[in-house]
C-alpha cells in the first residue's frame, strides 16, 4: 500500500503505478465535472476551451460565490462547498472523456462499473475515491476557483480548481483490472444468503 | 394563535440553512455508535473523516455537504392556529427562495424536462410541503430536511402479492440494500415502508428515512422487523463508502399502513450519512429551534 503524491498534470506511467489500496494526495489542479456537463459534452458534442490532457476530475457541483474578479478570483467564484457526487451516473462517458479530452484519473464517490474498468486498463487511468458528504473538509483542500466553461449549465460547468495537497483518496479502481468496489460486492454477494436465511420467515 | 407570516417566511428560511450546516444529535451519537463496532480499518478512516468534517463545518459556518438537496417542509399545526393558506404556502416557497439567494446556496433544482434551473432551489411542486394537524398542541412544527440525492436515488417500490408474504418484503429490502451498495453515500438510514396504495407506500419510506435514530415503529409489528433488518443490513460487509466493514447503516426504520386485501406494497428510501433535519416550534411566546 504505497502513497503517492501527483502533481497535475500526470503521465500515464504515473497513472498505471498506482494500485487499489494505495493513496493519492493530488497537487496544482483539479477539474469539477458532471451529468449536465458530460451529457453536453458528449452527447451534443459541445467542446471546451479547458484543456483536460494528464488531469484529473471530480464528480462535482459546487457551491459558489459570486465575487469581484480578483487575483484570488480571476473568473469572479470563490469556493464555498465542494464536494462529490455518486459517480456511477457517468458511467457511460468515462471512455469518451479519456479518449477525447485526455483525462487520467476519475475522483469520486461509490465507485465505477466494468466500462469504466476497461477505459482505465486500455488507456492508463484511474479511479480515487474521496468520502462523499465531507465536503466541509474537503473544501479546504481548495485554494480558489481559476477558470470555469460551460458556464451556462451553472452549477454542473466544467471548473478548474487550484488545490493544495488533496487528499488522501483511496485508489479504489487501476489501471490493472483491480476494483475495490467490485472486491465488496463479491464479498457481499457471497453473505447474502446466510443474511436471507438469518430472516425470521414469515407468520 | 395568529401566526405572524413574515416570521414564519424568516423561520423557513433559517432552517434550511441550520439543516445544511448542523448535523442533528441522534446522527451525531449515531456515528460514535457505528465508530466503536467497525472492525473494518478503512471503514473506520471513513467514518474518521465523516465525523471530522462534522467538526470543520461547524468550525469554518460551511455546510455539510455540498448537495443541498431537494427542499422538503414538514408542519405540524397544533388547536386554534389561526392563518391564511394559500399565504403560508407562499411563505415557505420565499423562505426557501431567500435562503438560496442571501446565502449563495447551490440550487439543485431543474425543471424535470427541460433540466432548467431557475437557481431559486424552487419549481414545479418544489418545496415540498406536508401539512398534518396535531389536536394536542396549540403550536406550529417546522421541520425543514434537505433530502441529498445520491441516497434519493435509492427509491424502490414493489407491488408484491399477499401470497409473497411479509417475507418478500424483507428479502426485497435487503435485496435493493446490496444492489445499491455505496452509490447512496452509506452509513445510511433504510427507510421502509409497507402497505398503503403505491404513493403512501413511497411516503412512507421517506418518513422513516427520515425519522430521528433511537424512536420505534409505533407498532410492535414493525417495530420488529425494524430490528430484524437493522440486524441483518449490517452483516452484509458494504460498509462505508461501500469500500466494505460492517457500517453499512445507523438503521433500518419501517412505517407502516393499512393495505388493500389484494396489496402487499414495499417501498424503499434511503438516507445518507449527512441526515440533515431542522425544526423550529412557533409557540405566541416565541420561537425555538432545535
Amino acid at each position: 500500500m504505497a502513497h503517492h503524491v501527483l502533481d497535475m498534470p500526470a503521465g500515464e506511467a504515473a497513472i498505471r503505478e498506482l494500485r487499489i489500496g494505495d493513496t493519492v494526495t493530488l497537487r496544482r489542479w483539479l477539474f469539477g465535472i458532471r451529468d449536465a456537463t458530460l451529457i453536453h459534452m458528449f452527447d451534443r458534442d459541445r467542446r471546451t476551451r479547458l484543456d483536460l490532457r494528464g488531469h484529473a476530475v471530480i464528480h462535482t457541483a459546487p457551491n459558489v460565490h459570486r465575487v469581484a474578479p480578483a487575483p484570488e478570483a480571476p473568473v469572479g467564484y470563490a469556493p464555498f462547498c465542494i464536494g462529490t457526487t455518486t459517480s456511477m451516473r457517468m458511467e457511460r462517458f468515462t471512455d469518451a472523456l479519456m479518449a477525447r479530452e485526455g483525462v487520467r484519473l476519475i475522483v469520486g464517490k461509490g465507485g465505477m462499473g466494468p466500462q469504466t474498468l476497461a477505459a482505465f486498463a486500455e488507456r492508463g487511468g484511474a479511479y480515487l475515491a474521496i468520502v462523499g458528504g465531507a465536503a466541509a473538509l474537503e473544501t479546504t483542500w481548495i485554494e480558489r476557483i481559476v477558470d470555469v466553461d460551460l458556464d451556462d449549465l451553472h452549477p454542473e460547468s466544467l471548473w478548474q480548481f487550484a488545490i493544495h495537497d488533496f487528499g488522501p483518496l483511496l485508489v479504489g479502481m487501476d489501471a490493472h483490472g483491480g476494483s475495490l468496489f467490485a472486491q465488496v460486492q463479491r464479498d457481499v454477494a457471497s453473505r447474502r444468503e446466510a443474511v436471507l436465511a438469518s430472516l425470521e420467515e414469515s407468520r | 394563535m395568529e401566526l405572524d407570516l413574515r416570521e414564519f417566511e424568516e423561520v423557513c428560511r433559517d432552517l434550511y440553512v441550520r439543516a445544511l450546516k448542523i448535523l442533528p444529535p441522534d446522527i451525531k451519537a449515531g456515528f460514535a455508535d457505528l465508530q466503536r463496532a467497525e472492525t473494518s480499518a478503512t471503514g473506520r478512516a471513513i467514518l474518521d473523516t465523516m465525523v471530522e468534517n462534522v467538526a470543520v463545518a461547524e468550525r469554518t459556518k460551511n455546510i455539510l455537504c455540498q448537495d443541498t438537496g431537494i427542499p422538503i417542509y414538514n408542519l405540524r399545526i397544533g388547536r386554534d392556529v389561526r392563518f391564511d393558506g394559500a399565504e403560508l404556502k407562499a411563505a415557505i416557497r420565499r423562505g426557501c427562495e431567500r435562503a438560496t439567494r442571501e446565502f449563495s446556496l447551490r440550487s439543485s433544482v431543474v425543471h424535470p424536462i427541460t433540466r432548467r434551473n431557475e437557481q431559486t432551489s424552487c419549481g414545479i411542486r418544489v418545496p415540498i410541503i406536508h401539512v398534518d394537524f396535531d389536536a394536542r398542541v396549540e403550536t406550529v412544527t417546522v421541520e425543514m430536511i434537505p433530502k441529498g440525492s445520491g441516497s434519493e436515488n435509492g427509491s424502490f417500490l414493489q407491488m408484491l402479492l399477499p401470497s409473497d408474504g411479509i417475507g418478500a418484503a424483507k428479502r426485497f429490502v435487503i435485496d435493493r440494500v446490496i444492489e445499491l451498495g455505496g452509490r447512496v453515500c452509506p452509513p445510511t438510514i433504510v427507510g421502509v415502508g409497507l402497505g398503503g396504495t403505491s404513493d403512501l407506500c413511497m411516503h412512507l419510506a421517506k418518513v422513516a428515512a427520515t425519522r430521528p435514530l433511537r424512536s420505534v415503529c409505533p407498532d410492535p409489528e414493525g417495530a420488529r422487523i425494524e430490528a430484524e433488518l437493522s440486524r441483518a443490513v449490517n452483516e452484509l460487509g458494504i460498509g462505508p463508502q461501500g469500500l466494505g466493514g460492517r457500517s453499512t447503516s445507523f438503521a433500518v426504520h419501517v412505517e407502516l399502513a393499512a393495505t388493500h386485501i389484494t396489496q402487499n406494497p414495499v417501498a424503499v428510501n434511503i438516507q445518507c450519512h449527512s441526515a440533515r433535519r431542522a425544526r423550529a416550534t412557533i409557540t405566541p411566546g416565541g420561537i425555538a429551534f432545535d
